[in-house]
């Protein structure tokens, strides 16, 4: 952007437009106000529901500040089980999902016969509800399911395999994995898809030209330009990874706590909404730190693109 | 294009390991939604056997049709549906403009803005059964499908932001400039410039919208009476049914989404059928 | 567009299913379908928004529409898309918001502490007084009703209890001498472990899923059988000799127990053989193959049967569109032919002492079958009838997740016995003395409030 107003011929403003490209001394009023709608709309639907929820975590019912809640909390059985759970899912998930998509999105791009096919397929997992997603993966899992079935058929074992067994936790714990892996790498894919189709082909081209090796033209050209779509990706997957909760539900049950199947239960099964909050503000608090992280690690300078 | 060709003349053994991968990963997408499908369409008592059959030979209409027949079922489709396009429409209406301005200007409170708009997802949507409810009632949404939709905008607008802003980050601004200098103004080079190269994005971000807004259930629950949305009315009762009637249910959820992505599809991969280029 | 979806799925040659479709979809657009008008004296109650816990699975919520609510004079809205949870939720909020849409409410015993203790509940009190002239209602449950206060807030509506079911396969390795209908604890652990070496599979399963009822066995079943208390005995020594006899069943269960929520399911695909669950998730299996299952009351600990009872009733909220409408809503339900007819479609039982409710005729196979084993159960000479939680008011629901955390910290995560019944016995003394709630049978009266020994 920096040269080219200069370079314009004398134009006068009116045909320019209304407003100077780099607004420099004026209050740039235009992004406050382009944001406003949005900002507004979920500040009405779920910002301030949400501060309803987190006072009630925080005060007591006089209306003084408390930590009390929280600290039941952090005694509050299998709480520290239900955190490690969490967390390990998401070291486990995330980065398999980010190198499955970029995978896929680097096996579109070679262009393959029916590539169209393969995209809509890899896309349909989207569509599925999380009824439909944990009971067909518990269908699979399950010691009298669809993968002992196929075992027993081909004579590989003599008794089903216990793969959601509680004292099973290596089994367990892969199965949620490949399920919510299933379940989720569709958003991923489609994210780092939208990305990845902009990048100009000639780059690519050039980089060949220049002696670049497949693996070389992925890391130093492809990477670098999908950061925005990875980041975006990232920041929502995580978001949402700390809120697993379905498929781990339906195929762990009570063997695999974690915090979001904890603030269900405080809200649902025992009505106890401070507790409920509590977790709910530690979801907030590590998906921040989660986010912040990625924010700061995945800048993308703005003029990246321009030349 | 010479890279293209370049890959097409390329040695079979490379091609051969992309195809391969390929047709794994397609095969891993697709079992699932296969086994739903033949678990619906199966006889009740059949998906109970052990060792299950893979491919079985007796089909029966009788859950999905006894599901599908079920009191209110397709109106609360109609519904969804309904809620799902408003979702759609409002979300890119509200988001789209944020994103701009995230891609365009740096002001004060950038990184602040995203990191709030992200903040909304982070929260546990559950938590906030009550409050909602009580400020819906007040406000007499409850139990419309307006209601239904705004918090379901509410809760796809970080995403479309955020989605919107990294594509429009990745439009040149000579582009624009170029077409304003042409006398559009910037609202006209947005509009015809900026719109058209982010459409796999603005895509993506539709097809996200709807499709949280279709399987969104807790709200839906929480904010309707008469109104019931197809999820809403039937998960909660579904979960508890006999598990023919989930795979039926389940099914059912989820044929319409798969529509709504085949319509979907051409736009999220436009680039993939040779349309834009710049 | 939908059309085209209807044939697809319905086949041109299926003109019946279309036609269900059809009407379905108008009566639907209309509202609920019009009654068959029963010409009564009374006048029209109008229509009723009831809201349900129960009779969500599909097919139930069907019947109850079909075949339960048909001849109501009026218009009865059902749903039943909401759990428990939900429909308080629900109720607080529009009372709080003060514009009350729910005319009737047919909940668990557990939904009504909180609301009655927030005054959002209507005293049903006179129309018991009318409804108790022509019929009875069992004594214990209407005590349930009246939530420790003097007024009647809920009319029972139906009754329900815990019981085990058994594939036919598993009884040739019943223990020598058993009658299953006269189990042990040992003799139930016997018969695991006999199971397990023969088929070389834990074939006993229980309900341990976070969505299971698994508490409920110890509250109303281990606890009475051990300890003769629900609540005083809760770290007693027996109360030790308790878990220890429980980790050896669990020895003998199935490792995929936490996954299991409705035994019906992995009772049907033949994951498990033996099981322990409430009867309305055990009834699919039995209604499909009657054939194939039997099905036997609890077993007996030391001090005898302890078994519970689960009841659901019906109440107004305060401020309901249409009180009067639900009132002869109530009135149709507890009448002895509807009971029936709600028994065969939920596969609950009456609330009704009288005869006519009680006999099996009629009634569809699992529902009979378990109907012999619940009066088998209640009926026995060392019974101990446990009461679920009374006068807890809005701590019920915390009070039911100290005995989850005992069994999940005893069992799933081994932790020593007496540590964590000492811990938790805290939890449920502070709990109790929050409430002031006396203690309930089984355990002796007290005065003030209910404390573990």
């Amino acid at each position: 952007m920096s040269g080219e107003v200069a370079q314009a011929p004398a134009v006068p403003r009116a045909e320019i437009g209304r407003r100077p490209t780099r607004p420099r001394r004026r209050f740039p009023w235009q992004p406050y106000a382009l944001v406003a709608p949005a900002a507004i709309f979920m500040l009405v639907f779920f910002v301030w529901p949400a501060i309803q929820a987190l006072l009630i975590t925080f005060q007591t019912s006089s209306g003084q500040f408390t930590l009390g809640n929280l600290q039941a909390m952090i005694r509050d059985t299998d709480f520290r089980f239900s955190l490690t759970n969490t967390l390990l899912l998401l070291a486990l998930i995330i980065p398999t999902e980010t190198a499955i998509a970029l995978l896929m999105a680097v096996l579109a791009q070679t262009r393959l016969r029916g590539t169209n096919v393969f995209l809509y397929f890899w896309t349909l997992p989207l569509a599925v509800s999380d009824l439909a997603a944990g009971l067909v993966w518990l269908s699979i899992f399950t010691s009298h399911g669809y993968l002992n079935s196929v075992l027993q058929d081909l004579h590989l074992i003599r008794h089903p395999i216990g793969f959601l067994d509680y004292n099973s936790l290596g089994t367990l714990v892969g199965a949620v994995v490949i399920a919510e892996v299933w379940r989720s790498i569709s958003i991923v894919m489609v994210v780092v898809m939208s990305g990845i189709q902009s990048i100009p082909m000639e780059l690519q081209e050039a980089a060949a030209v220049m002696g670049a090796t497949g693996w070389q033209r992925f890391t130093r050209v492809t990477l670098p330009l999908l950061k925005p779509s990875i980041q975006v990706a990232l920041i929502l997957r995580t978001t949402a990874a700390f809120q697993v909760f379905a498929m781990v539900l339906a195929l762990a049950g009570a063997a695999y706590p974690v915090l979001a199947v904890k603030t269900e239960q405080w809200v649902y099964d025992y009505q106890n909404y401070q507790l409920a909050g509590s977790y709910a503000a530690l979801i907030l608090l590590l998906s921040s730190l989660g986010t912040l992280t990625y924010l700061i690690l995945l800048r993308t300078p703005r003029q990246v693109f321009q030349r | 294009m010479s890279l293209q060709s370049a890959s097409r003349r390329r040695t079979s053994p490379e091609r051969m390991l992309a195809y391969g991968a390929t047709v794994l990963l397609t095969m891993f997408m697709i079992t699932p939604l296969y086994l739903i499908t033949i678990a619906a369409f199966s006889q009740r008592a059949s998906v109970f056997d052990y060792p299950r059959a893979l491919f079985p030979t007796q089909l029966s209409l009788d859950s999905v049709s006894f599901f599908l027949t079920t009191h209110g079922i397709l109106p609360a489709l109609e519904r969804s549906l309904l809620v799902g396009l408003i979702t759609v429409a409002l979300s890119l209406l509200l988001g789209c403009p944020a994103g701009y301005a995230i891609a365009r200007y740096p002001f004060k409170g950038r990184d602040l803005a995203q990191l709030l708009l992200l903040s909304v997802r982070m929260f546990p949507a559950l938590v906030l059964a009550i409050p909602l409810a009580v400020t819906f009632i007040e406000w007499r949404l409850f139990d419309t499908l307006w209601g239904v939709a705004f918090l379901h905008t509410a809760m796809a607008l970080p995403f479309t932001v955020l989605l919107s802003a990294s594509v429009f980050v990745r439009v040149p601004g000579e582009l624009e400039e170029a077409a304003m200098i042409l006398g559009v103004g910037r609202l006209g080079a947005v509009l015809r410039v900026v719109l058209p190269l982010s459409v796999p994005g603005l895509a993506a971000a539709a097809l996200f919208s709807f499709v949280l807004s279709w399987n969104e259930v807790f709200g839906a629950l929480i904010l309707t009476r008469q109104s019931a949305t197809l999820p809403a009315q039937v998960v909660q009762s579904l979960s508890v049914s006999p598990l023919p009637f989930r795979f039926a249910g389940g099914f059912a959820l989820t044929a319409p989404a798969f529509i709504f992505i085949y319509f979907m599809r051409p736009y999220l991969f436009s680039a993939f059928r040779g349309v834009v280029g710049h | 567009m939908k059309s085209i979806l209807l044939m697809d799925r319905l086949g041109r040659t299926r003109p019946l299913a279309l036609a269900t479709a059809v009407a379905a979809m108008l009566a639907a657009c209309g509202g609920t379908p019009a009654p068959a008008s029963s010409p009564g004296n009374e006048a029209n109650a109008g229509t009723v928004a009831f809201l349900s816990s129960q009779a969500q699975p599909v097919n139930e919520a069907e019947g109850m529409r079909r075949d339960v609510l048909a001849a109501f004079n009026g218009t009865a809205n059902f749903d039943s898309s909401r759990s428990d949870a939900q429909i308080v939720q629900q109720v607080q909020a529009e009372e709080r918001a003060g514009k009350v849409t729910v005319d009737l409410i047919g909940g668990l015993h557990g939904d009504f502490p909180q609301l009655g203790q927030a005054g959002q509940l209507e005293d049903l009190t006179p129309l018991l007084q009318k409804l108790e002239r022509d019929r009875h209602f069992n004594a214990d449950l209407l005590k349930y009703g009246k939530l420790g206060t003097g007024k009647q807030y809920y009319i029972p509506w139906m009754q329900a209890t815990y019981m085990m079911v058994a594939n036919k396969k598993a009884l040739p390795y019943l223990p020598k001498g058993a009658d299953i209908n006269n189990l042990s604890y040992d003799q139930l652990i016997q018969w695991g472990q006999n199971l397990k070496q023969t088929t070389g599979e834990n074939k006993v399963g229980l309900p341990a899923s976070s969505k299971g009822l698994i508490h409920r066995g110890v509250q109303g079943y281990w606890y009475p059988s051990f300890t003769g208390a629900e609540v005083t005995g809760f770290k007693s020594p027996e109360a030790v000799t308790l878990w220890q006899t429980y980790r050896r069943l669990w020895a003998v269960s199935s490792a995929q127990s936490t996954n299991y929520a409705f035994m019906q399911e992995p009772l049907q695909s033949g994951e498990v053989w033996v099981a322990w669950d409430h009867q309305a998730r055990l009834i699919d299996a039995l209604n499909n193959s009657p054939d194939q299952f039997v099905v036997f009351p609890a077993p007996s600990g030391p001090k005898g049967l302890g078994y519970m009872a689960v009841v659901v009733g019906l109440a107004i909220p305060k401020g309901a569109p249409n009180a009067k409408g639900a009132e002869a809503l109530i009135d149709y339900l507890t009448q002895p032919k509807n009971q029936v007819k709600a028994v065969n479609v939920i596969g609950f039982f009456s609330v009704l002492s009288d005869a006519s409710a009680k006999s099996t005729a009629g009634l569809k196979p699992g529902v009979a079958l378990e109907a012999a084993a619940a009066a088998r159960q209640s009926g026995s000479k060392n019974a101990i009838p446990a009461l679920l939680p009374v006068g807890l008011g809005a701590k019920d629901a915390e009070f039911n997740k100290a005995y989850v955390d005992t069994f999940t910290r005893i069992i799933l995560r081994n932790e020593d016995i007496q540590t964590v019944l000492n811990s938790e016995a805290q939890v449920i003394n502070d709990l109790l003395n929050t409430a002031n709630a006396p203690c309930w049978p089984p355990d002796s009266t007290s005065s003030g409030a209910c404390q573990v020994k």
